[in-house]
């Protein structure tokens, strides 16, 4: 048995990924990745930057968004859309779980 | 090999069209896609949608799958002999998943025939489960995965992999963790795939995560509340003496700075201490004279409020 300890990454904000990675992580193309940004769906950390770097916490809703587009052939614009909808639930997640950890265990 | 009834289980007759074969995967898929249901076991029942779909849209590998024969799901079947996939070459199928044999049809290399080209490995996504005290300190885990994996052949077969993964201090829950390369092995120079370890902090008696933040019940007893006091509260480094002040109410928060969970940058978490009021379940006559005495001294009305609002609306 292998012990894999290293080459290991929290997906967070203190974590970057550049554009051809993201696009590799997430199976989505350049092209499409450039789209998203240009939606508003994705934002790199530093407009005109040069490169495009990004967060590695949006790898996962990326990801997702790879997996949605190929199972239901979305275009840019309905990905973008998913991908708001992604974020905002992840985010409403975050929430209902940081509300849930402040009710006392005998109210729950 | 086990026999699994495509048609069936996109609910659509063996002689469907195109077009009724993507509309029952579309209606099925927004169903059950993991992404989008949170149903138990929705992955297994996309991933056999997914599965029929990705065989019954192609022309070739639908007419490939046909020649199969019908068989009942899950039983154990062989091909007819003279069955040679889409494109007439010869298929070993031992240890081989239907879905793994269409896969492997058109395109993907040795099995598909033409030309090999590199393939990147694919990325696992698994959630490991741990104790709270082990987010605070780093752990190993153990991972345990059934995975397909190319041959050198470029066939694909499924193989059970074990291997330990080591979760840096710093997790919490729903965070993710990448480990590189720890994928599925890439084909013909393609890259190893990413392994995306889902971390999910198991229920603990006295925490309750929220991010790096941790709550505790902090029960009290009426006097504490109202006298004040200093308490023992268990943290993940041990107990601390906190202060309550006089005049606690129940559901206040006590903040105790740095006592949560260690994030991988800056500073740890907060544990917030949620006031409980609890009265003993059972009073001793003593008590009862004692409270009996403070009910008939006191001039606290908790429900003052009751009577301001009532005046307010009126």
């Amino acid at each position: 048995m292998r012990t894999d300890a290293d080459e290991s990454a929290w997906m967070s904000d203190h974590s970057r990924v550049s554009l051809a990675e993201l696009a590799a992580l997430s199976g989505l193309t350049d092209t499409m990745l450039i789209e998203l940004v240009e939606c508003g769906a994705l934002a790199p950390l530093e407009i005109g930057g040069n490169p495009w770097t990004f967060s590695a916490r949006c790898v996962v809703t990326v990801r997702k968004a790879g997996r949605l587009r190929n199972d239901f052939e979305l275009d840019a614009n309905a990905l973008a859309v998913a991908m708001s909808f992604l974020e905002r639930i992840r985010e409403l997640e975050d929430q209902l779980h940081a509300a849930r950890a402040q009710i006392p265990r005998r109210f729950r | 090999m086990k026999y699994k009834d495509y048609y069936e289980l996109l609910g659509v007759a063996r002689d469907a069209n195109a077009a009724d074969i993507k509309k029952a995967y579309r209606k099925l898929a927004q169903k059950h896609h993991p992404d989008v249901s949170k149903e138990t076991g929705a992955e297994e029942k996309f991933k056999d949608i997914a599965e029929a779909y990705a065989t019954l849209k192609d022309e070739k590998k639908r007419a490939a799958y046909d020649r199969l024969g019908r068989h009942s799901p899950g039983q154990d079947f062989q091909p007819p002999p003279d069955w040679g996939g889409a494109d007439g070459h010869g298929f070993r199928f031992e240890d081989i998943d239907l879905s793994d044999l269409f896969a492997g049809l058109g395109g993907r290399g040795g099995a598909g025939g033409g030309q090999a080209m590199s393939m990147p490995g694919e990325d696992f996504e698994v959630t490991a489960r741990i104790p709270i005290e082990d987010a605070a300190t780093g752990t190993l885990v153990e991972l345990n995965l059934s995975v397909p994996e190319y041959d050198a052949g470029g066939r694909l077969s499924r193989t059970p992999r074990s291997f330990k993964a080591r979760i840096p201090k710093g997790a919490t829950h729903g965070q993710r963790l990448r480990l590189r390369g720890k994928g599925g092995k890439g084909f013909n120079g393609g890259r190893d795939g990413d392994l995306f370890l889902n971390v999910e902090l198991a229920p603990h008696a006295l925490f309750r995560p929220a991010g790096h933040d941790l709550y505790i019940d902090l029960p009290l007893a009426p006097w504490e509340a109202a006298l004040g006091a200093a308490v023992a509260v268990p943290t993940l480094a041990g107990p601390v003496s906190l202060k309550v002040p006089a005049g606690t109410t129940a559901g206040q928060k006590l903040r105790l700075s740095k006592r949560g969970l260690p994030r991988p940058e800056g500073e740890p978490g907060d544990l917030y201490a949620i006031a409980q009021v609890v009265v003993p379940p059972e009073l001793t006559d003593r008590e009862r004279e004692l409270f009996k005495e403070l009910a008939d001294g006191s001039k606290f009305d908790p429900r003052a409020h009751f009577h301001t609002e009532k005046a307010d609306a009126n």
